[in-house]
């Protein structure tokens, strides 16, 4: 493999860099014919990132010829080429990575300004491929948003916050901070944000449903959008199977796989009102009867399992026989993967 | 009980906003009192936060365009309720562009203080976002352990220096000593001083000024009729007072202290028509 990225790329490719290492421990690198893709997956596999640079994304593109080439590398040293993005943007020309499957080392070279030369030799080891099996075509919901919209949604919540909870309409959205079950409700400050269809670039929701997922690979995916100004898609069915968020352009497509919370029942009963259908009126503001939450009260003792995992093979029954290929291949299984012929 | 009050002016939801950032800075839970002219954020001198004890006086019409309250009972047309001012805080800081800001008092799925903000967007709906922040009512019974503190019969009054410059004294001094001496006379000057086995330091602050409190009654008493030039001395836990000169965004337009020998050290702050006192327990 021998490829090299010049001027503004560098930092893309820096930023997607960051972004995937906030997923996991390790960065999972492939040269292909249709491009280079960097993933990762977090420890618990419930969270799994993709990035895909076409051929064009850099100014020189040549792969290994024969069978596939793939490894991984620790992220933390990859981060370490990488680290600081202000100094980054101004000094580096260019970037130049390259395999020596002599030595095996994988080798950044980064041409700065003055001619200053900085490598970096890391050590990899050879890896199954790691792919996520997931079908975001098939979604039943599809929201298209500017990174800025998305951005200032998750700025009202705090930055402790680990799960948000998303719920569609047919012309609204709300997000809301998920409260863990064993946390002390009446200590917890809710925060509700509600946005309007008109709000998104593209808005296509067939089916009402309420998607709990982690907000950690959110944020890092907004650091990336942000920075190159491209918009996200989120494509979600409903509770228990995974959320695709995207990020596409001619010369790169971006997919992050979350796991979102199985138990729906878990939501419902830790927020009756806000949870269920029908859903309370936009003009909520205007609207000031106390009366109206009272309803919200003395239903939340309704017993219910606090069931709450966030790993990809829960969306399976027990006892399906791809509930243990999980653990088995170096495979993420996501949504449903029975029908895809391309599966485990 | 109803509480609904509204902001609108940005002005005034960046001041409310800022007091209630510093409250947050100075206590992780407080009571908030509400009376049909005034808010009040309160922590009374319990043994639990160390002895402090924090007053916190707004004039509502100078900051809410609406505010309606029902209290308990007509005759005690008040509500009292406990909050952690630091949700509060968030809350407030998420509204800081919003066309109008709610506050209400709501029964969810437990009493809550609801910020409902407006918010501006590109399309012609507006953007809500709301926080139920949990509260607990507090009982009339209870009442009592929220009034205002009375005034101590102090020994010295003084103007303080400026916060920025006496935070870094303190900042500095904290890295030596747990403990405080800070003393004073009525010829506008002060001293803050730390002593260790190893090393004394002391800094002296003079023509500080002294507060005219004469008109004020009781205040005559002790502090004029003693010698000018003798200090008057407390010795304070250093960590409160660095956190109430860390916290405050007030930019207080007078900044005071009264001493009361040995016993206690009283801070006031005022700005505009927020005042905020803090009184720290002397230590022996």
């Amino acid at each position: 493999m021998d490829c090299v990225v010049t001027g503004g790329n560098v930092k893309v490719l820096a930023k997607a860099i960051h972004s995937l290492s906030r997923i996991g421990d390790e960065l999972y690198l492939e040269p292909q014919e249709d491009g280079l893709t960097l993933r990762s997956v977090n420890s618990s596999r419930s969270a799994y990132a993709c990035f895909l640079f076409s051929p064009l994304f850099f100014s020189r593109y040549a792969i290994p010829d024969g069978h596939g080439f793939r490894c991984k590398v620790a992220i933390k040293s990859v981060q370490a080429v990488f680290r600081s993005l202000a100094t980054l943007e101004k000094t580096v020309e260019k970037c130049h990575i390259e395999l020596d499957g002599e030595k095996s080392r994988l080798t950044f070279t980064l041409h700065c300004k003055h001619g200053l030369l900085k490598t970096h030799n890391l050590s990899f080891q050879d890896s199954e491929s790691l792919q996520a099996v997931f079908d975001k075509d098939a979604s039943t919901n599809v929201l298209k948003a500017q990174p800025r919209l998305l951005a200032d949604t998750v700025l009202n919540f705090p930055p402790s916050l680990e799960e948000v909870t998303v719920t569609v309409s047919d012309e609204r959205v709300w997000f809301r901070n998920y409260v863990d079950q064993d946390a002390e409700p009446s200590k917890a400050m809710l925060t509700e944000l509600c946005l309007s269809a008109d709000e998104f670039d593209h808005f296509a929701v067939k089916a009402q449903s309420s998607v709990t997922f982690c907000l950690k690979e959110l944020r890092g995916l907004l650091v990336f959008a942000e920075s190159t100004g491209l918009p996200i898609s989120m494509y979600f069915d409903g509770p228990g199977s995974p959320v695709v968020l995207s990020v596409t352009d001619s010369v790169l497509d971006t997919n992050f796989v979350l796991a979102t919370l199985s138990d729906e029942s878990a939501v419902r009963q830790q927020n009756p009102k806000r949870a269920g259908t029908p859903l309370p009126p936009l003009d909520d503001f205007m609207n000031d009867e106390l009366e109206s939450y009272l309803i919200a009260m003395d239903t939340s003792m309704a017993p219910g399992p606090s069931f709450r995992s966030l790993l990809f093979g829960s969306v399976y029954p027990t006892g399906s026989p791809l509930s243990n290929l999980t653990v088995a291949g170096q495979k993420v299984l996501a949504s449903d993967s029975e029908e895809d012929p391309e599966g485990v | 009980m109803k509480f609904r009050s509204k902001i609108i002016d940005i002005g005034c939801l960046n001041n409310f906003t800022r007091v209630v950032t510093t409250i947050s800075k100075l206590t992780k839970t407080c009571v908030l009192r509400l009376t049909p002219d005034n808010l009040y954020f309160v922590l009374s001198g319990k043994v639990s936060n160390g002895g402090v004890a924090m007053w916190c006086e707004l004039a509502q019409a100078n900051f809410f365009e609406e505010f309606q309250l029902e209290g308990v009972s007509v005759e005690a047309n008040e509500i009292c309720l406990e909050l952690a001012p630091d949700n509060l805080s968030r809350a407030m800081k998420t509204a800081q562009n919003a066309k109008a800001v709610k506050i209400k008092l709501t029964k969810k799925h437990c009493p809550c203080l609801t910020i409902a903000a407006e918010l501006p967007t590109m399309s012609s709906v507006s953007r809500v976002v709301t926080h139920d922040i949990p509260v607990d009512v507090i009982p009339r019974r209870l009442w009592n352990d929220f009034k205002e503190p009375s005034m101590p019969d102090f020994d010295v009054s003084i103007y303080m220096p400026p916060l920025k410059i006496m935070k870094n004294v303190v900042d500095r001094m904290k890295n030596l000593s747990n403990f405080l001496v800070i003393e004073a006379n009525m010829n506008g000057e002060m001293n803050l001083k730390i002593e260790t086995d190893l090393v004394s330091v002391t800094t002296h602050f003079k023509d500080l000024g002294n507060p005219p409190w004469g008109g004020d009654g009781s205040q005559t008493g002790a502090a004029s009729q003693r010698d000018l030039e003798t200090m008057v001395q407390v010795r304070v836990d250093i960590r409160k007072l660095q956190q109430f000169l860390m916290g405050q965004q007030f930019n207080p337009s007078k900044a005071m202290c009264n001493i009361v020998q040995n016993t206690i050290l009283h801070l006031i702050l005022l700005y505009e028509d927020v005042s905020l006192q803090y009184f720290i327990p002397a230590v022996a």
